[in-house]
Formats: structure tokens, C-alpha cells, sequence
């Protein structure tokens, strides 16, 4: 035997316990400095955008300010940039579990739809029950309507091979025109009117706001909390449970997942079940904490925002977390800045792609910033 | 021509490929390269070839400094490549394969097949490569695909000729008529280098010898008056022991019977045909076979990865045909797959993870849907440990590993637990003298426990130094079966090729 022996050129032996000792653990770091050095550049080519398209200097500087302060500027700002973070955080897990598996969810803008349309069914029905009941009920309505939307995506993956990219995008526009369509029966549409509007949400399914007690006007609600708590569960399944294994096992090579015994294709179902089921949850979210009642489209593009949310997150819960606070505090700032200068809020879209494209392509913002990364080169 | 390399160094990252290495090619010589896999061999000759570009030393042809920014400029300069994987058109014919990219024109541009038949001719008659100019590639056996390789270096007036692992596709009888076109090649003037780990080949063709270990030159001479030890001595850097030290098996009852199986291949084409047989508890059984014979979905079928279109298998009495491959896991069958980087592994997993990937699920890892990762955790480290898988710690990603230390990793995870079958297909593809070593010896060692293995591999030699019973495979059959110990290489080569039947 060999065992005693270090053959030359090959690594030490190391102990078991030095073998139990993790180097890795602290990678936050990691993982938020590119995003952070991505959203500094966009931030900077948006300027000279800005500049070449005939703003000059003070008002650059006077958009960004603008940015800054309806963002993070005031408790308002701070309760709008998470009323618009919401969502986008619960729908980017939504996307972002799918990555973890290998699908690429495109369909949380149809699953936004469909669940928050059941969710608005529950929430509008059953006027005794408490809140307590009433709430739930409505969430759990959108997450189960959410999963099989997304389930169908799935399955239809897993037992034909139809790719999820062709048949979510197709379920979107169904899902699209089924909320028309809706909106119109006599089941869904506001007593006495003629136009799409959904009936409301009644008191008992609101998501409760969080700080009218301080002023009226601020419209945060439970739906940030629900966002956080999402977060905290998409982490544990992933990386805490037998399922999220199977996930990440066939995201990261489905032949070894399949050698190892894992079914490919119920992992295929089950995750664009539990993605839908998120799309859904936002829908819920959207719905009962914000809109109180449904029109036409009234996703508004949640779901594509989902993507860029999760691709900036690097598809991790926690990443995603921060990604969508990002992009909510664009957002609402964004407002602010339209307000206050005559900068368009187009700009935030700018900064928004640029920030994916750089994300998307590390090597651009390692090579700019090289002394940023030069210690991860290990 | 003659070619020199002079202290070539090329890094990659902190990884220093080739340091200092220096060589020469004569014409009418061959040289072969000798190392194990990642001692550079390659390397040295992708830099030669204009693939890579060195970060040190010169290159000088005919004396004068040379330099290749690309391998269309080695090729200018007459170096040729023949590639470990084959780089052919398979739906065009070998005449257009030769052709491709520096193709006889007539007129208008005019594409000219019968200039371009007639040279592929001329050159087959001259050094002995007799190919069909208008047979498509997908149609011709390995070995003539080889050929094709080497007719288009020549048509490319190629002077020196690099052979990458030639032997590796090649059935022992296609060695011996590659080994007869090579010393043609060398006796019409061409500068030969010939980059093998194989032992036998080095001393059996070449005229001189560099053993590459870890990027460097650590030995060179004339391979007729050194020994094998010797030269496996200097590749891996301590003594070796090239012979599988095993004692007579003690077979016991069958544990794994297979019989009148039937398996179909990804086209619909029957890929096993009609096969039986056994494998007995505490004995070794080899299947031996040139790749692409049906061995593959053999192995698919019996863990439960692939459909069984007619016949049994059984394992202890129990019914097993239509197993998954958890169920099959769940019965102490341990499965080596046949391509660690593909299926043995996931490489962006963590080491600890790939230790749990095939009983994640158990309770022992955790209860109902959770995981226990401190469970998982001091289990792999412990198996790690005792399998040798050398790294510095289990939360590494399983692609900081060396090839050899993956196949570990993956032989720690099948055969740690308490298993009652092994098996292996081509359980030491590609890694490093000391792991093959090691992997055998654990499969020895529990087949002396009273373990059954089935191994495929596609190395005679390993099929010969492990297997109490060696079965050859061709074409979906089972063709011959052979005593272990003993038994006639040429024989089963033959058996190989297909000749017995």
C-alpha cells in the first residue's frame, strides 16, 4: 500500500479535522462586489448618457441627488422603495429557483397574473371570515393557482421535452388574456361598471400597512415582511433539504443527478411548481398589499424585472434580497427624479440593463477593477 | 527538418505547465514523450503546434528561431497534429476530409474532388495508409478515421508529425498496423513525436525518450537498453508496482445473473444482443471490449439507467430488469460510471457534496425532507480520508481536484459503504500511475471480502491484471470468455476485433 507514501507532485495528505475546516464560508463578499461594482458603472455610463444626450453637469448631478433622496432620502422614500421591492424580490426567488435547477423561468409575469387573480377571488368572497383566516386563505390561493401554472411549464418539460422558455412565454400571453377575459364576467367585474375592473379586495384579505400609525401616507405594507420571510425559506430549501439538493444537482449536471438516482424530470416539475408558486405568492402580494383589485395587465412587468432581479442576485436568496431592494429603490427614486428634474424615468431602465450586462459579463468589470478583485485571485 | 524547443516555459495562473523543458525532433527519429496525465506532454506540443504561446524559451527550425502564433503557421512551417480526439467532418468523405480548408481548385474556383481523390491515392500508396477516398467517415472504423488524421498532416507536406495518445481508440491488432504506418512515416524522413503514459509503446516504437513528471524533464535515454520499472519509476516519481498483487479468487454463489438481454442503443439500433452471464460473489469478472461494442448500455441497463428491451437481469434471486437506479443503489450496488467528469461528478458541487449525491436521502444524512450537514460532513471527510482523495478541505468544489483525485472521490463514494457488487466501467480512464494503483487494489480488496465486481475497460491491460474471469465483448455479443491469470493477449485481441467468431 501507498497510503504512507506522498507521491511526488501530488498534494498533501491532509487530517480530518483539518478536512472538516471551511475556508469558504464567508463569501457575501463575493458574492455582492461585483453586483456592487456593476451598479457603480451603470451608474457612471448613465451620466454620460445623460451628458450626450444635452443634460449638463448641475442637472446630472441634480437627477442623481433626486435619485438618492426618493430612494433612501426620507422615511417615505424608504417605505416606497420597499413597497417596490416586494415583489420584485419574491418574484426574482421566483426566477431564480428556476436557474438553480437549469430552467429558465420566463413565465412569473403569467404566474403573477393567474395567482394574483385567485388570490383576488378569495380576497373578495367570504366577507365574515377574520383576517386571520381571510389573508392566508388569499396568499395560499395565489401560491397554489402560481404552482400550477408554473407546474404546467414543468411537466410539459419533463414529459414532452417542450422547452420552458417556448411554453412560459406562451402561458404569459394566455395567462395575459385570461385576465381580460375575466375581468369581464360577472364573477370578477365591479357591480354597475363597463369597464375591466375587478370587484375590491375586501378589509379582511389587505395586507396590513406597517406605518400609518407615524403617517398615513406611507404605504408599506406586510407584503416586504412576507418578501423576507420568502427569502429565508427559499434559502433553507435550497440548501437545507433533499429537494433543493435535487434541484441544485440537476441545475449543475442533470447526467450525474440522474446516475445518482435523481428523477430529472419530477425535479423539472417540482421546481417550476415551487417557482410558480412564488409567482403566484407575488401576484398575491401585489394584489392584496397594493392594487386592493385587479385590471387589465396588471403584472406590469413584475415578472420580466424578476429576471434582471435574479440574475444581478447570482440566482442565491440573498443576493436576490439585495438585488431587489436595489431595484426597488431605482425605482422609487426614479419617480422622485422624474418629479423633481427633467430627466425621464427612462434613464432608470438604462441604468438597470447596464447593471445586467455587466453582471452578465464579469470579466469587463474584473478587468476594470482589477485591484477590487486581485485577493479573490486565488 | 529538424525541430528544437529550447527551455520552454508555459504557465497557466499559478499552475506552471511546462518549466524549462527543451527538446529536439530529428527527421527519420521517433521521439517519444513519456508522463502521466497533466505532466505537460500536451502542453509542449500545443505550444509547438501554435495553440498556446509560450511565456518563455525559443522555438528554432533548422537552426534558425521560429515562432508560431497559430497553428496554421505551424502547419506552413510542415508540423502536423494528430489529435487525441479526431478533428473530422463525419458526414463528409475521407477525400473531402483531407482536403478541407486547403482544397485543389480547377477553374472559376471550381471545387476539385477527382485532384483531390488521386492525392489522397497517391499518398495511401506511398507510406502504406490504403483508405477508400470515397467512403465517409461516419462509416469507417476508428482506426481508419486515424488514418485519415495522418493523410491530412501529409497533405499539408507535414515533416513532422505529432501523435497525441494514438493508441487510446485502437484495438490491440489496429496498434500493430499504426505501429507499422508510424516507422513508415520515420523511414521516409518525417520527425515523429509520439506523447503516451503507455509503457510498452514507448520502448516497443521509439528511438529516444523524455519522461515528463510535474511540467519538467525528469529522465531521457534510449528506450531499447531502459527497462519499464525504470521508466514507470521516473514518470511518477517512486517505485511502482505494475502488477496487481492479488491472490486466487474463492468464488461463491452468483449474485448478479444476466440472461437473454436485450438492450437498445440511442438510435433504436440493438446495442446488446442477446447476452448471459454471471458474476459470482468474491470474484472479478472483466468485460473486455474496443469502445462503442455495447459495453456502455450494458452498464446503463443492469443500474437501472436504461430500459431492457427483452431479458432478465437479477441480482440474489430478485427480480432487478426494470429497477431505477436508486432501487439498484438501495440493493449494495456500487456503480462506477464510466465518465467521472460527465456523470461520476458534479464539478460545481463542494467534494462533500458529491460524497453524498447518491444517499443524500438516507436517514442517516437527516430526517424527512432536511438535511444534516454536519452529518454529511464528518462522513465525507472521513471517507475521504481513508480513500486518499487529497485535498485540503471537503468544502473545496470538486473541480479543484486532479483527475485522479475525482476518481477517487468517486470510488470513495461507492465502495465506502457495505456494498455487495461493483461496478466499474473504465474505473481509471485518464488518471495517474499511483491512483490506478490504488483504485485496484480496492477492488481487490473487496472482491477478497467477498465482493463481486464487474469491470469494463478498454484497456486490455487493466482487464488482464484485474479479472478473474475476463468476457469479451463485440458488437452487442458476448464473444469469447477467457481464464483470468494467463491467457493469451493476442488471443482476446483477436476475440476483440471480432476474428473468433
Amino acid at each position: 500500500m501507498t497510503d504512507s507514501q506522498t507521491g511526488v507532485g501530488s498534494a498533501k495528505k491532509y487530517s480530518v479535522s483539518e478536512l472538516l475546516t471551511n475556508p469558504n464560508e464567508v463569501d457575501l463578499k463575493t458574492l455582492l462586489l461585483l453586483p456592487a461594482m456593476a451598479f457603480m458603472t451603470a451608474l457612471f455610463l448613465g451620466g454620460v448618457i445623460m451628458f450626450v444626450s444635452g443634460v449638463d453637469f448641475t442637472n446630472i448631478a441634480f437627477s442623481y441627488r433626486a435619485l438618492l433622496v426618493g430612494s433612501v432620502g426620507s422615511v417615505f422614500a424608504l417605505s416606497e422603495t420597499l413597497v417596490a421591492a416586494a415583489p420584485l424580490i419574491i418574484a426574482g426567488l421566483s426566477v431564480a429557483i428556476g436557474f438553480r435547477s437549469g430552467l429558465f423561468n420566463i413565465g412569473a409575469e403569467g404566474q403573477i397574473l393567474t395567482g394574483g387573480m385567485a388570490a383576488l377571488a378569495v380576497g373578495f368572497s367570504f366577507p365574515e371570515l377574520s383576517i386571520w383566516v381571510h389573508l392566508p386563505l388569499s396568499l395560499l390561493a395565489g401560491a397554489i393557482v402560481g404552482a400550477v401554472w408554473g407546474g404546467i411549464a414543468g411537466w410539459l418539460r419533463a414529459v414532452t421535452g417542450a422547452h420552458e422558455v417556448i411554453s412560459t412565454i406562451m402561458l404569459n400571453f394566455i395567462a395575459l388574456r385570461l385576465v381580460d377575459f375575466s375581468l369581464k364576467t360577472d364573477f370578477f367585474q365591479k357591480t354597475g361598471r363597463n369597464d375591466p375592473i375587478s370587484k375590491s379586495v375586501l378589509d379582511s384579505a389587505l395586507l396590513p400597512d406597517l406605518l400609518t400609525w407615524i403617517d398615513p401616507q406611507l404605504r408599506v405594507n406586510a407584503g416586504i415582511l412576507i418578501a423576507f420571510l420568502v427569502v429565508f425559506l427559499i434559502g433553507w430549501l435550497l440548501f437545507r433539504t433533499t429537494i433543493g439538493f435535487e434541484f441544485r444537482a440537476v441545475g449543475a449536471n442533470p447526467d450525474a443527478a440522474r446516475y445518482a438516482g435523481i428523477r430529472i424530470g419530477w425535479t423539472f416539475t417540482a421546481t417550476m411548481a415551487v417557482a410558480g408558486a412564488l409567482g403566484g405568492l407575488t401576484g398575491g402580494v401585489q394584489v392584496l398589499g397594493v392594487l386592493e383589485r385587479a385590471s387589465p395587465g396588471f403584472s406590469s412587468g413584475i415578472g420580466f424585472e424578476a429576471i434582471a432581479v435574479a440574475l444581478l442576485g447570482r440566482a442565491h436568496p440573498t443576493g436576490v434580497l439585495f438585488a431587489g431592494l436595489l431595484f426597488g429603490a431605482l425605482e422609487a427614486g426614479g419617480r422622485q427624479m422624474q418629479v423633481d428634474t427633467n430627466v425621464g424615468i427612462d434613464l432608470i431602465t438604462i441604468i438597470q440593463s447596464l447593471v445586467i450586462v455587466f453582471v452578465a459579463a464579469p470579466i469587463l468589470i474584473k478587468s476594470l477593477y482589477p485591484f477590487a478583485f486581485r485577493e479573490h485571485a486565488k | 527538418m529538424e525541430v528544437e524547443l529550447r527551455n520552454i516555459t508555459k504557465r497557466f495562473g499559478d499552475l506552471v505547465a511546462n518549466d524549462e523543458v527543451s527538446l529536439t525532433i530529428q527527421p527519420g527519429k521517433i521521439l517519444g514523450l513519456l508522463g502521466e496525465n497533466g505532466a505537460g506532454k500536451t502542453t509542449m506540443m500545443n505550444v509547438l503546434y501554435g495553440l498556446y504561446s509560450a511565456d518563455g524559451g525559443e522555438i528554432f527550425v533548422d537552426g534558425k528561431p521560429a515562432s508560431f502564433a497559430s497553428p496554421k503557421d505551424a502547419i506552413a512551417a510542415g508540423i502536423g497534429m494528430v489529435h487525441q480526439h479526431f478533428m473530422l467532418v463525419p458526414v463528409f468523405t475521407v477525400a473531402e476530409n483531407v482536403v478541407l480548408g486547403v482544397e485543389p481548385t480547377g477553374a472559376l474556383d471550381r471545387l476539385d474532388l477527382k485532384r483531390a481523390r488521386e492525392q489522397v491515392r497517391d499518398i495511401g500508396a506511398e507510406y502504406g495508409l490504403e483508405v477508400d477516398p470515397d467512403a465517409l467517415i461516419e462509416d469507417i472504423p476508428v482506426g481508419l478515421q486515424q488514418r485519415v488524421e495522418i493523410i491530412k498532416t501529409l497533405f499539408r507536406s507535414a515533416e513532422i508529425v505529432i501523435f497525441d495518445e494514438p493508441t487510446a481508440v485502437l484495438t490491440p491488432q489496429e496498434v500493430k498496423e499504426f505501429f507499422q504506418i508510424v516507422r513508415s512515416l520515420r523511414d521516409a524522413g518525417k520527425g515523429i513525436v509520439f506523447i503516451t503514459h503507455k509503457l510498452g509503446e514507448i520502448i516497443e516504437l521509439t528511438d529516444h525518450v523524455k519522461v515528463l513528471r510535474g511540467g519538467r524533464v525528469v529522465g531521457e535515454g534510449d528506450p531499447k537498453i531502459m527497462s519499464q520499472v525504470e521508466l514507470a519509476e521516473l514518470m511518477v516519481g517512486r517505485p511502482v508496482d505494475l502488477v496487481v498483487d492479488k491472490v486466487a479468487a474463492n468464488p461463491g454463489k452468483a449474485i448478479l445473473e444476466v440472461s437473454g438481454l436485450k438492450v437498445l442503443g440511442e438510435g433504436g439500433d440493438v446495442a446488446v444482443d442477446n447476452v448471459d452471464f454471471d458474476v459470482r460473489a468474491g470474484e472479478i469478472v472483466g468485460i473486455a471490449g474496443v469502445q462503442g461494442n455495447g459495453q456502455t448500455e450494458l452498464i446503463e441497463a443492469i443500474t437501472g439507467l436504461r430500459s431492457v428491451a427483452d431479458g432478465s437481469i437479477s441480482f440474489e434471486g430478485e427480480d432487478i430488469t426494470h429497477h431505477s437506479p436508486r432501487q439498484v443503489h438501495a440493493l449494495r450496488i456500487a456503480h462506477i460510471p464510466e465518465d467521472r467528469q460527465r456523470s461520476g461528478i458534479i464539478s460545481d458541487f463542494s467534494i462533500a457534496e458529491n460524497m453524498a449525491l447518491d444517499s443524500y436521502y438516507e436517514d442517516r444524512y437527516g430526517r424527512g425532507v432536511t438535511l444534516s450537514w454536519p452529518q454529511i460532513n464528518a462522513q465525507s471527510a472521513k471517507d475521504v480520508f481513508e480513500f486518499d482523495v487529497r485535498t485540503p478541505t471537503i468544502f473545496n468544489a470538486a473541480s479543484t481536484l486532479s483527475g485522479g483525485n475525482q476518481q477517487k472521490l468517486v470510488a470513495a463514494r461507492e465502495l465506502s459503504r457495505e456494498i455487495k457488487l461493483i461496478i466499474a466501467s473504465q474505473p481509471t480512464r485518464g488518471i495517474d500511475v499511483g491512483s490506478i494503483e490504488y483504485i485496484h487494489q480496492r477492488i481487490v480488496a473487496a472482491r477478497d471480502a467477498g465482493v463481486g465486481a464487474l469491470i469494463v475497460s478498454t484497456e486490455l491491460d487493466e482487464i488482464m491484471a484485474l479479472s478473474d474471469r475476463i468476457l469479451v465483448m463485440y458488437r452487442g455479443r458476448i464473444v469469447k470468455e477467457f481464464a483470468g491469470g494467463g491467457s493469451d493477449v493476442t488471443e482476446i485481441g483477436m476475440a476483440m476485433a471480432g476474428v473468433a467468431q
